[in-house]
């Protein structure tokens, strides 16, 4: 247990003999345990909410409850024509937190933005590997490509130069892993020879500052009074680590708890029914589908998808798969994110006309292979029994299914394969809440044989992507996106199934919390009436 | 006894090298690849996959991984956990006492009922109050435990709210834990009210961990104590006219004892590795869990690493059981 000798807020409250729901504290219990805290090192939501969310700021920050991108530690950007470089402008007079083993004795600046990057990117920086240093995000969100350089102009000015035009790179700088890590910290460990502390006990400029951490059990937070932005609402925030869901609605009940994360879907309905609970709801940033494999014949023709997707009866999914806690999807990007064409029709659930169409295409006696994940994923909570339901689908309309599966890792490989026989059940949960992000990642040319298992790639829909990609503002970019969704519905590479609905649970004393579409459980803001 | 504790501690080296070779097969046999699940749905560039292969030393001969991996353990090594990145043997020592703190209070709790239980069923064989243990012990025994703890929860922590619903400590309660036992902890952080807070805590889980030992317990006893009643010694005793709690208490218990302790022994070391529904439940922060999700994430060292201490833990309790037989009965030790 790391463990701060000089602010025992427990002893205050304990004699005062107030209960967890104290008016200062806020409680939070949550699924699972954080991986660390440096958020940089891990790709897990669990671990983002203990870390870059109480704790850290980045240059831009995602509006809480949209995917809109606001100013952080840079107050402004500014994008070149050529959209080849970027300049942040950085905030003045932010403070970093302190600890026993560290005060700061600089406020926030350029050198703290170049060591955040520097050391995920470049293998002679001394924090490289650190901690074990897997980048995995920053890999993952192509930055190692997408950053040639970045320069120190003055201490509140920094430029990224980049190779190529991306405008997702400013919602890029938002996500978890690039949230600002004290240089001047980084360096006072290194000489002290834990430069593990970074990860454990974990420095920035965020509106709670980290008190402790006993493993599997507590997570404790102390509001930060020099925060630079509106302040938070209570004195403390306590993670308390509850694997089980039904416990933990029992603790929210018994008020060892405020607010809590993941309800069992099947409780949903009788929270909705308790007085004294109140449920939040959001579509979450994620889609489930299946995609079939358009390399492989009669799969290569849209008609036989479009038909097949006429036969999938969703609803019956959503109801038995999700128990309610999700909404079918008819585009591939969810309904949260900015281009979301509302226009378009999703496919029509008609097994007759479906079976017609697959006869007029000359297509009998089809067999399919569906691919069941072996694992429980927000976009789809059972996917063997989706398997049975879509077999059960597909016999109507003549089509005989065989449901196979494979173990999580080899299902990931095997599935990306060209020439894999059959269509595979799968999702995807958004990172940056940037349509580029679903739609390049999932469906793009670039994506055949990789992330894109409909092993898809129609030029005219790669064209929209590819555009938009570089155009600087939102306002230009939606349209081709709409326009792309548009015809992914017409060529149907996948059956888009579902959007999971996130539930949050809270007691009714609760004030001001907003479920947040990026799948982040945010505190700052978060308070609690008397 | 010096040469008995000795010979038994000479059987430990075969069986750590046994465990040893076993975890670290044991988790690479399983199909899955650590980065693949690593990188999930978001997968990763063939360069990545071999750069991290390298980092992990996966690009070795599985022989030179082994080797590496026995010297460490020799030397107190046990690796890094690769979703945390922190020394597997920090973790388990992180989490161990909470699983030792729960699993001796339910065998505590286990013998303390089941024993007495079983020679009073013994005494009284086929009377009302040995059918209606038995049936008890045999609803216990096969009761699910993730139910039980539920239903626990719900009657005791919900609607009675006589204890907490999960936890270790009520969580206004903030001192240092530097033994990670919290009922000593607690003890000594000179806070009012923590120590009570933890052992309110504590109920629950220990009933819910200790039902299936205590069901065992009470009926070993019995069994071990009826087929001692039925010896010539005890009838011996009983025609030169001792009092029955005489015979029952000493003579015939006191030989009872061996089979009884043979299954405490046993299910000490089931408790330690398999409290993982009930630390789940309870939110205990103890090795259960650990270990099942780092078999989930393929996490090599925890997986590897955890299960060597835990044998280590499960080989030093049969060793204290093996010398208690020796107290207990003195041919043992002389043989």
């Amino acid at each position: 247990m790391i463990f701060k000798n000089k602010l025992a807020v427990g002893l205050l409250m304990g004699a005062l003999g107030a209960s967890a729901a104290s008016a200062q504290s806020l409680v939070y219990c949550s699924e699972g345990s954080p991986e660390g805290f440096d958020p940089a090192l891990y790709t897990a939501g669990t671990t983002f909410d203990a870390s870059s969310h109480p704790i850290y700021n980045r240059l831009t920050e995602f509006k809480t409850g949209t995917t809109e991108v606001q100013p952080g530690l840079a107050e402004s950007w500014e994008v070149s024509e050529d959209g080849m470089t970027v300049t942040f402008k950085l905030r003045q007079g932010v403070k970093f937190h302190s600890n026993d083993q560290f005060t700061p004795t600089r406020d926030f600046n350029a050198d703290d933005v170049i060591f955040t990057f520097d050391r995920q990117g470049n293998e002679e920086n001394p924090y490289n590997d650190v901690s074990g240093g897997t980048f995995e995000y920053f890999s993952s969100m192509s930055m190692p490509e997408l950053v040639e350089s970045i320069e120190k102009v003055d201490d509140y000015t920094v430029v990224f130069h980049l190779t190529r035009p991306e405008a997702p790179f400013i919602a890029n700088m938002a996500m978890d892993f690039a949230s600002i890590v004290s240089k001047e910290y980084a360096d006072a460990m290194m000489e002290a020879g834990t430069p593990e502390m970074v990860n454990q006990a974990p420095i920035g400029t965020g509106p709670f500052q980290f008190q402790a951490y006993q493993k599997d059990a507590v997570i404790r937070y102390l509001r930060n009074d020099d925060y630079w932005g509106d302040p938070a609402k209570v004195e403390s925030l306590i993670f308390a680590i509850t694997p089980d869901a039904s416990v933990r609605y029992q603790k929210v009940q018994a008020g060892e708890c405020h607010v809590m994360a993941y309800p069992n879907p099947a409780d949903v309905q009788a929270m909705k029914d308790a007085e004294d609970i109140v449920v939040m709801e959001q579509e979450g940033l994620n889609v489930g589908y299946l995609a079939y494999n358009t390399q492989v014949a009669p799969y290569d023709n849209p008609a036989v998808r479009r038909a097949l997707n006429m036969a999938i009866d969703k609803q019956a999914i959503i109801d038995v798969v999700f128990q309610g806690s999700g909404e079918i999807a008819k585009n591939p990007i969810p309904p949260t994110m900015w281009s979301y064409n509302d226009a378009i029709e999703d496919d029509e659930y008609n097994p007759e006309r479906a079976k017609e169409i697959l006869a007029e295409e000359g297509v009998e006696d089809l067999q399919l292979k569906i691919w069941a994940m072996p694992v429980q994923r927000p976009y789809n909570p059972n996917a063997r029994r989706m398997a049975e339901l879509m077999q059960e689908d597909f016999s109507q309309i003549g089509v005989d299914v065989e449901i196979v599966s494979y173990e999580w890792g080899e299902y990931l490989e095997r599935s990306k394969e060209e020439d894999r026989d059959g269509a595979v059940l799968l999702g995807w949960t958004g990172d940056n809440g940037d349509p580029d992000n679903f739609l390049a990642v999932l469906l793009g040319c670039d994506g055949v044989g990789g992330s894109n298992r409909a092993q898809w790639c129609n030029e005219e829909f790669d064209a929209l992507i590819q555009d938009a990609k570089v155009l600087p503002t939102q306002e230009e970019r939606a349209p081709l996106y709409e326009q792309a969704q548009e015809v992914f519905k017409q060529e149907a590479p996948w059956a888009t199934i579902a959007h999971s609905v996130v539930y949050m649970t809270m007691r009714p004393e609760v004030e001001g919390y907003i479920v947040h579409p990026l799948g982040g459980h945010i505190f700052n803001q978060v308070g609690l009436s008397e | 006894m010096l040469n008995y504790v000795l010979s038994r501690l000479l059987t430990f080296v075969p069986t750590f090298i046994g465990v040893t070779l076993i975890s670290f097969a044991f988790i690479r046999v399983l199909p899955g690849d650590p980065i693949v699940v690593m990188a999930g749905e978001r997968g990763m560039t063939a360069e990545r996959y071999a750069e991290l292969e390298a980092q992990f030393g996966f690009d070795r001969p599985i022989y030179v991984q082994f080797w590496d991996y026995l010297t460490g353990v020799l030397q107190g090594d046990l690796g890094n956990s690769f979703v945390t990145k922190r020394p597997v043997w920090d973790e388990f020592f992180a989490l161990f006492p909470a699983t030792l703190e729960l699993s001796l209070c339910a065998m505590v709790f286990a013998i303390l009922i089941g024993l007495p239980a079983g020679v009073i069923a013994a005494v009284n064989r086929g009377k009302f109050f040995d059918r209606a243990l038995m049936s008890t012990a045999l609803v216990g025994y096969s009761m699910p435990i993730f139910w039980w703890a539920l239903l626990l929860i719900i009657v005791f922590s919900g609607n009675l709210q006589w204890t907490p619903v999960s936890g270790r400590i009520d969580l206004l309660y903030y001192f240092p834990n530097p033994t990670g036992f919290m009922l000593y902890d607690s003890l000594v952080s000179g806070q009012s009210g923590a120590f009570a807070s933890a052992v309110r805590h504590l109920i629950l889980p220990t009933i819910v961990l200790g039902t299936i030992p205590l069901a065992v317990i009470a009926r070993q006893t019995r069994s071990a104590m009826l087929e001692v009643l039925g010896e010539d010694y005890i009838r011996t005793a009983r025609a030169k006219g001792l009092a029955s709690k005489r015979i029952n208490g000493i003579h015939a218990l006191r030989n009872a004892l061996i089979p009884v302790i043979t299954v405490i022994g046993l299910s000490v070391g089931t408790l330690l590795a398999g409290a993982i529904l009930t630390e789940t439940i309870f939110s205990w922060p103890g090795i259960g869990k650990w270990m099942v999700d780092s078999i989930f994430r393929r996490d090599y060292p925890v997986v590897q690493g955890g299960l060597l201490l835990i044998a280590v833990a499960v080989m030093i309790v049969n060793l204290t059981v093996d010398m208690l037989y020796g107290v207990i009965n003195p041919k043992i030790r002389k043989r």
